[in-house]
């Protein structure tokens, strides 16, 4: 196995993190742009976990899958709250809400 | 059975202490007094075993400290010394424990006062039977404690915490010679076993130590040491001053403890010590110096102080004066026979001065007394017992000791013993001079007492358990020297084993027996002119003392001598001020609340403060700085990958330096 997948993932991570400033008017897409990240992430560590023959990468990534399920349940579960007190979804200014 | 007899009076002390109010405070009473009435029984057959057989007991009892390195166990050494400790703490804490039954009785506090009492006496076994150093410094600090809590029985009163705070101070630069001398013992040998250090202790006088350079040899430091610890315990010359201050504490305390127990722990020491101190004349004669220095000064001092508890504890100062040099002169059974025999005839004075208190609204001032001889003819004569037996009246208890001592000293071949026997007969004079002084003023004398002091505070003499311990004690100041001479300062006598160690070449003991018959009588007659003097000046020509003492020589000399040489003043003046001065000015506020305090707690809390407050500034709420951070790390890796550490090693450092470039102003 080569080194080869190594810029894909990176590029799919970035994209991830592009949808962060890109779209910050619509949190969903901000939501979908971290799971993009975290399954990029996930998607490196099985790679490395193959190229380096070591389990461990497979491992994490289960967890990481685990607490990105979660992670995305309360991301929309905010989103619900977050809509209902504003009435709209553009995140531009929810460090308002730090107390 | 042996370790009962230690235990018992702890036992006692922790049923008062704890259950002193569920039992009643005559329970209390009875129970203490009774535990040590019994510890004295098993002291007795101790004694008979020990002294009798002339055995010695080593009796390991439980393991302390294992560290391999140093290996210690509670456990009891039992010889002839240690069995005639036994005997006098026990039988002056029994009898001092009565007494107090009488004295007391109408403090609300009696149960905490007798659970200290019998703490005491546990502390002074524990110190008196200590196989090892440190146990013996365990029962040496413990003795210090209980001192601290009696003196300080009273504590609404002022005075009584000062004094019992000085104590607990002055003894403590006693304590470090200890310590010291502990130390250099355990670097040099290895142990800290009282056998095992006398068994290797030759070696001591071989090799040095250097000290900021001085070369002295480890025996003569280790005795200075000693020295030094016996200084503070025993209220030698330099460190004295806590023991008159001391008399704040109810009169029985300073019978049991300031009298005829706990000062003599320093003695003790030296005398436990005998075949280390033996090893170095130089020890030995400073020694005999402080001995024969607080010798004479007590016995100058007690001349014109106006407090009977005062005069006592003086006498006491100078007593333990004459046993140090008995110590120094190597003249180690004197010292014993000595300090056995105090313990007696002090405690009898002590607890007949209490006595006197007691009758006169306590009033202790001899000026204010006088003329008690017809009001208290029992506590009159028990006093008169006491002083002519410290004063050294013939075939008295005192005589036997201190006339010995003083011709032991004459014949001994020290340096020093010229200078000590001078010192010591002297002093024999002033000794004389203020027991009777103390007689004539308390009792002789016209009553100067007002009239609601004698009469309608109800003056009454001893009754009670207060008569019953003063007579077991006259009738010892009487008899006991003479009982007990033979058995233990006798000519060639077994009692001691091996306890007491003098090297042959340095006892003069034995000469004395060859001395002429003038100069053994000369403290005699000194004796003799000092309480006849003291008799003389105050009843017949009174005109004469009265003009002296307020002429302009005799005025001043007054003064120096009631004003104890004016060694307090001195004292603070010079070393206690600027210690204390250090102590705030450089320990506390420069190094303490300076130094340490930034460096340390206050300089690490506001260190963590800062950078938590900048650590949270990270946190802005707006989302590009996180991805901004989120990019950079992704870079920071993606170039790790790809260009390796040592490339962003230098950026990392390039960017460290940059960052602290930033001014602090712009931040918040």
């Amino acid at each position: 196995m080569s080194f080869d997948f190594f810029p894909a993932l990176l590029l799919l991570f970035f994209l991830g993190t592009s949808s962060l400033f890109l779209f910050r008017n619509n949190i969903i897409v901000v939501l979908m742009g971290i799971e993009l990240m975290l399954l990029a992430v996930n998607l490196l560590l099985v790679s490395f976990s193959m190229l380096l023959d070591d389990l461990q990468g497979q491992l994490f990534a289960l967890f990481i899958l685990t607490v990105a399920a979660a992670e995305s349940a309360i991301g929309l579960a905010i989103l619900v709250v977050y809509y209902r007190l504003r009435g709209i979804i553009a995140i531009d200014y929810i460090s308002s809400l730090k107390g | 059975m042996e370790p009962l007899v230690v235990l018992l009076p702890l036992f006692g002390s922790v049923l008062a202490l704890l259950g002193g109010s569920r039992l009643g405070a005559s329970a209390a009473v009875r129970i203490t007094t009774g535990l040590v009435g019994f510890s004295l029984l098993l002291a007795l057959i101790i004694f008979f075993r020990v002294a009798g057989d002339h055995t010695v007991l080593l009796i390991p009892l439980f393991s302390w400290w294992d560290l391999s390195l140093l290996r210690l166990s509670w456990g009891l050494l039992l010889d002839p010394l240690t069995a005639l400790m036994l005997l006098v703490v026990l039988s002056i804490s029994l009898l001092v424990h009565l007494y107090s039954a009488g004295y007391m009785a109408a403090d609300p506090h009696r149960p905490r006062f007798f659970a200290y009492l019998s703490l005491f006496t546990f502390f002074m076994l524990v110190l008196v039977t200590a196989p090892n150093l440190p146990q013996l410094f365990v029962g040496w600090e413990g003795v210090g404690v209980c001192s601290y809590l009696l003196i300080s029985f009273w504590f609404t009163r002022r005075q009584a915490g000062k004094s019992a705070l000085k104590a607990m101070v002055v003894n403590r630069v006693g304590d470090l010679g200890l310590i010291a001398a502990m130390a250099l013992l355990y670097r040099e040998l290895g142990t800290l076993d009282l056998p095992t250090i006398f068994a290797l202790a030759p070696s001591l006088s071989q090799s040095r130590l250097l000290f900021f350079g001085w070369s002295v040899s480890l025996a003569t430091a280790v005795g200075l040491f000693m020295l030094l610890a016996a200084v503070g315990k025993s209220a030698q010359l330099g460190l004295h001053s806590w023991l008159p201050d001391a008399m704040e504490g109810p009169t029985p305390v300073s019978a049991l403890i300031h009298a005829a127990t706990m000062v003599t722990a320093g003695i003790f020491l030296l005398m436990r010590c005998s075949p280390l101190l033996e090893l170095s004349s130089l020890a030995l004669g400073a020694i005999a110096l402080v001995g024969a220095l607080t010798a004479l000064f007590g016995a100058t001092t007690g001349l014109f102080q106006n407090d009977l508890k005062r005069v006592v504890a003086y006498s006491t100062c100078s007593q333990l004066g004459y046993m140090a040099f008995a110590c120094g002169l190597s003249a180690y059974t004197l010292g014993a026979f000595h300090l056995y025999n105090h313990a007696f005839f002090k405690a009898l004075l002590f607890l007949g001065s209490g006595a006197v208190i007691h009758a006169c609204a306590d009033e202790q001032d001899m000026r204010r007394l006088g003329g008690l001889g017809r009001l208290l003819p029992f506590t009159y004569s028990a006093m008169l017992v006491g002083s002519l037996s410290l004063a050294g009246f013939p075939f008295l208890t005192g005589f036997y000791s201190k006339d010995l001592i003083l011709e032991a000293a004459l014949a001994s071949p020290s340096p020093l013993a010229p200078f000590a026997y001078g010192l010591g007969v002297v002093s024999a004079f002033f000794t004389a001079f203020y027991s009777f002084r103390l007689l004539h003023l308390t009792f002789l004398s016209q009553p100067r007492a007002p009239r609601s002091t004698l009469i309608e505070a109800g003056s009454h003499e001893a009754v009670g358990p207060m008569l019953l311990a003063l007579l077991p004690l006259a009738v010892a100041s009487i008899f006991l020297g003479y009982l007990s001479r033979d058995l233990l300062v006798g000519a060639g006598t077994p009692f001691w084993g091996g306890s007491l160690v003098p090297l042959p070449g340095h006892l003069g003991q034995n000469w004395s027996e060859f001395l002429p018959l003038p100069m053994k009588l000369l403290p005699l007659f000194f004796s003799l002119v000092g309480g006849l003097s003291a008799l003389a000046f105050h009843q017949l020509f009174y005109g004469l003392l009265l003009q002296f003492q307020l002429g302009q020589s005799g005025r001043s000399l007054f003064v120096l001598l009631n004003g104890r040489w004016l060694v307090d003043p001195i004292q603070n003046r010079l070393v206690v001020l600027p210690v204390l001065r250090f102590g705030y000015r450089v320990a506390f506020q420069s190094l303490d609340r300076g130094v340490i305090e930034l460096l340390g707690p206050t300089g690490l809390a506001r260190a963590f403060g800062c950078l938590s407050v900048a650590a949270a500034r990270l946190q802005s709420g707006l989302v590009y700085h996180y991805v901004f951070l989120l990019v950079a790390g992704l870079t920071l890796v993606v170039g790790l990958v790809y260009f390796g550490t040592g490339y962003y090693l230098r950026w990392t450092f390039l960017l460290l330096a940059l960052a602290s470039t930033v001014p602090q102003s712009h931040v918040r």
